[in-house]
């Protein structure tokens, strides 16, 4: 045996194992979104679940999400067939009831679902706070660049996507992001702020649909 | 109840093989025989503790025993009893499992087949297994124990991850894969062992791990085709191989293995490259601890990543120390292994042999720097980015070329050293094959230099390995006058690893232009149809029938009946489906797939219309993808010929041989059947 040598190759096993140790520490999954920053692209949907008052929303009725700018928005993509929707619906409620009256709107999307079925999990879930509308062909869901569902976007008062949550959403995550964004809100009745240096890259075309 | 026992079995277990690796090494130093039977005890004893532990997982998976956190983890009461049964391998734990049993059993049949040989090779080869048999008792106890009790005991459970429950190939890739993989420990465990024993530069060790290798090579490539072949039929993108870093995994040690398989005939009859063949077995160890390391760990991300705890440090530290291990100690024992021979002739079948390692090699570390390349880019410069298929495609198109044309002028030249009248005839003939396929391709339309040259050589390659055939079938044919399928049968069974090669090549050759058409003439498009409106891709054309929905016990499920049609007649059917499982963040798709010899209708569904109105379908126009699973299938019977002793051969028989090798055909002189 000739250690020497033996010694020499050892050490080639070195950075090898190093960069598997460094590589524990990422998240190989955690793609960030180029979303936020963006204008939040836009949409017309219609409502199939109106939600409770003092929320509500005719069933029918088609949200524009451009006429909600001046609020924080919280959208929330979902579906019945989904189980970590479960999960995160208790608590989404309690925030959303929380924050009634503040200028924070929430939507439910409805992903890759029918309506029916949807209506049905509500009501077994004990009711959903705020209205929710049909992405009937999941346009909406691929402008959003939808990984899968639950997801959870926040948009801030002038229409830009300021934080999106893959996977179910905590009441901490909710606070914590709504809080920021509402005190960032100019006074009320005051418009839009002008774009900050932070904010140049170019909105999302309006209309542009994916492809599915 | 089940869970304790099972749990209590796999503790054992543990014990056993921590006792036996011990007990193996004092006593090979002490030169205690009694010590190291009681080794090798140890190695049959663990096999049977973990065969126990895996019934009783399959009897809780069946009887829905959820106080079982496997059970709980995988199991659901709507779950067809197959896909129940299968789920063993669903999860990490399960295959953690499985991955121990399997490895028991090599062990227990490669070292009761072997305890009766002297010297201390086949010790060493024991505690070596044990050693690799204690991390796998080790995770199975601590990170990895599948028999959690879990109270309160759930009512039902969510059911396996449904890309395992969509097809029935689950049921035959992963145990392939593992029968590949852990087969690789065997011959390492004999490569270790000859470095221990001192026996290294003899090249017994080598008759014992060739056979062995043989047979992981053979289930390593079953498992490869049947991966693709499942993600072909299951993940509804229409291809075959995306170069995912789990398919990367199984496809180095293959690499390897097949550089090996070759080699490993270059040492037995020039007695060279020992170095070489030593690294080769250590490094498709590796390989597959490796391969094992990036898909359990969860630190790549892949289609078949499971989700991970702790037990990502433990497969580091495994790593590591393999890692080491296998570079100190070929490091330590290279200057044993000066070469005896020397290469005569660049034109001689060894040259052939060299460049076929060199390809292989070079793939190998093409594919492992494209894998790991995401891992080092985010270390060094914080961003993150995959190579994907452009890199793969561009930097290993050349040598796949180059490997195809090998296959073909290997077998047809001699050992030692070629005439120019001896290459003349031998490699000048083929050519006709190449000039048909080339001209097929060209008239087909491919354009791609690559494609062209590909099908060439395939053709010329075909040519040449079924030349040796005609030549050796001839032979006898004359000496004995044998009919030619007597002639065929006994020229493959007297020597069993020549000609199951062969057949292997033969194999290679259909997946190569499976894969080559596939490539070069896949027409697709995608269309919004009405029931009753169709589509046409390069002159098929299908109709939507309907779109439909029903609800599963275990999904829901929205389909779209495709009819193909002939001349207006429907010829077959296809219901490609979405499928809506309650543990999925999307849809989970199921593509439908028409096969003929010619090539498949791939339909996709894409999108639908909730009141049915409408479907959005895709349809791929794929020539030749059923010849590769043909293939894969020719590649094992290839390595089942080779892997089985030569027929006994009469003395009475002998003399007569000579016309057979006089044609440059090596006798066999060493059968494979030694192990």
């Amino acid at each position: 045996m000739n250690w020497k040598r033996a010694a020499i190759a050892a050490l080639f096993a070195v950075p090898v194992i190093a960069l598997f140790a460094w590589g524990f520490t990422k998240d190989p999954n955690n793609i960030p979104s180029p979303l936020p920053g963006r204008m939040a692209p836009d949409f017309r949907l219609p409502v199939f679940s109106p939600g409770e008052a003092p929320t509500t929303l005719p069933v029918g009725d088609t949200v524009h999400l451009a006429s909600l700018r001046g609020n924080v928005v919280v959208l929330n993509f979902w579906a019945s067939w989904c189980l970590s929707c479960r999960d995160e619906h208790v608590e989404l409620q309690q925030f959303a009831r929380r924050y009634e009256g503040k200028p924070v709107k929430f939507l439910g999307v409805l992903y890759n679902d029918f309506p029916a079925p949807a209506i049905n999990w509500i009501r077994e879930m004990g009711g959903q706070q705020y209205p929710s509308v049909n992405d009937a062909n999941a346009h909406t869901s691929i402008d959003y660049g939808l990984y899968g569902v639950p997801e959870t976007y926040f948009i801030d008062g002038s229409g830009r996507v300021a934080y999106k949550q893959t996977g179910p959403v905590t009441d901490a995550i909710l606070t914590r992001i709504v809080d920021s964004l509402i005190a960032a809100l100019p006074a009320s009745g005051a418009a839009a702020p002008a774009d900050s240096a932070a904010h140049v890259l170019a909105p999302a075309a309006p209309g542009s649909k994916g492809t599915l | 109840m089940t869970g304790m026992f099972a749990h209590d079995a796999l503790l054992v277990s543990l014990i056993a093989v921590l006792f036996g690796a011990i007990v193996g090494t004092v006593g090979i130093r002490r030169g205690r025989q009694d010590w190291v039977q009681l080794a090798f005890g140890a190695i049959y004893a663990n096999f049977v503790l973990v065969t126990i532990a895996t019934g009783a997982m399959i009897y809780a998976l069946v009887t829905h025993d959820y106080s079982v956190s496997y059970v709980a983890q995988v199991g659901s009461n709507e779950t067809p009893l197959f896909y129940t049964v299968i789920s063993l391998w669903g999860a990490l734990e399960g295959s953690i499992l499985f991955w121990a049993w399997v490895l028991g059993a090599y062990s227990t049949a490669v070292i009761w087949i072997n305890r009766k040989r002297p010297g201390t090779l086949v010790p060493w080869a024991a505690v070596t297994l044990l050693v690799v048999a204690l991390f796998f008792a080790i995770l199975l106890v601590g990170p990895a124990n599948p028999f959690m009790p879990v109270f309160p005991v759930p009512a039902d459970g969510p059911g396996p991850n449904p890309l395992l429950q969509n097809h029935i190939l689950m049921a035959v890739h992963p145990p392939l894969l593992y029968l590949g993989y852990v087969g690789m420990s065997v011959p390492f465990a004999f490569a270790a062992g000859a470095m221990f024993s001192g026996e290294v530069a003899s090249d017994d060790w080598i008759k014992i791990s060739r056979t062995w290798t043989m047979i992981a090579w053979g289930f390593l490539s079953a498992a490869i085709i049947a991966g693709m072949w499942w993600s072909y039929e299951v993940l509804g993108w229409g291809g075959y191989w995306a170069w995912d870093p789990v398919e990367n995994a199984s496809f180095l040690p293959w690499l390897t293995a097949t550089a090996y398989l070759h080699s490993v005939m270059v040492q037995e009859r020039r007695g060279m490259l020992k170095q070489w063949n030593l690294n080769l077995m250590v490094g498709t160890f590796v390989l597959t601890i490796l391969g094992t390391f990036l898909t359990r760990s969860g630190i790549l991300s892949s289609v078949h990543a499971f989700t991970t705890g702790t037990i990502g440090y433990y497969f580091l530290g495994f790593i590591a120390f393999v890692l080491i291990g296998a570079l100190v100690m070929v490091a330590g024992v290279s200057e044993k292994l000066k070469t005896r021979g020397r290469l005569e002739s660049a034109t001689s079948r060894e040259t052939v042999f060299l460049l076929n390692n060199l390809f292989l090699t070079a793939f190998c570390f093409t594919v492992l720097v494209g894998t790991l390349f995401p891992l080092v880019a985010e270390a060094a410069r914080g961003i993150k980015v995959t190579v994907g298929e452009p890199f793969f495609n561009k930097m290993t198109l050349p040598l796949i070329t180059a490997l195809i044309f090998l296959l073909g002028v290997g077998p047809a030249l001699p050992w030692g050293v070629a005439s120019k009248a001896q290459m003349k005839q031998k490699l000048l003939p083929p050519i006709a094959g190449a000039v048909v396929l080339g001209a097929v391709a060209l008239i087909a339309g491919a354009r791609n230099p690559y494609a062209v040259l590909i099908f060439a050589f395939v053709g010329y390659s075909a040519f040449a390995n079924g030349r040796e055939y005609w030549i050796g079938m001839k032979a006898r044919h004359a000496a004995h006058g044998e009919n030619w399928l007597t002639a065929l049968s006994r020229l493959v069974s007297g020597n069993r690893r020549r000609y199951g090669g062969y057949v292997a090549h033969f194999g290679v050759l259909f997946v190569a232009l499976g894969i080559a058409a596939s490539q070069s003439f896949r027409r697709e498009r995608e269309a919004t149809l009405k029931p009753g409106e169709t589509i046409t891709v390069a002159g098929h054309t299908a109709r939507l029938k309907e779109v439909w929905g029903r609800q599963e016990p275990q999904r829901a499920v929205i389909g779209a009946t495709m009819e193909v049609l002939d001349n207006g007649r429907v010829v077959a059917t296809a219901d490609p489906r979405m499928n809506f499982y309650p543990t999925q963040s999307s849809p989970v798709p199921t593509p439908q797939v028409v096969s003929s010899i010619g090539g498949d209708l791939y339909f996709n569904l894409m999108a639908f219309d909730q009141n049915g109105a409408h479907a959005t379908v895709k349809l791929i126009v794929q020539p030749l993808v059923p010849w590769i699973w043909f293939g894969g299938g020719i590649v094992v019977l290839g390595a089942i010929i080779g892997v089985f002793p030569n027929r006994k051969r009469r003395t009475v028989v002998a003399p007569a041989r000579q016309p057979v090798a006089a044609v440059p055909i090596p006798v066999a002189t060493t059968g494979g059947g030694e192990a």
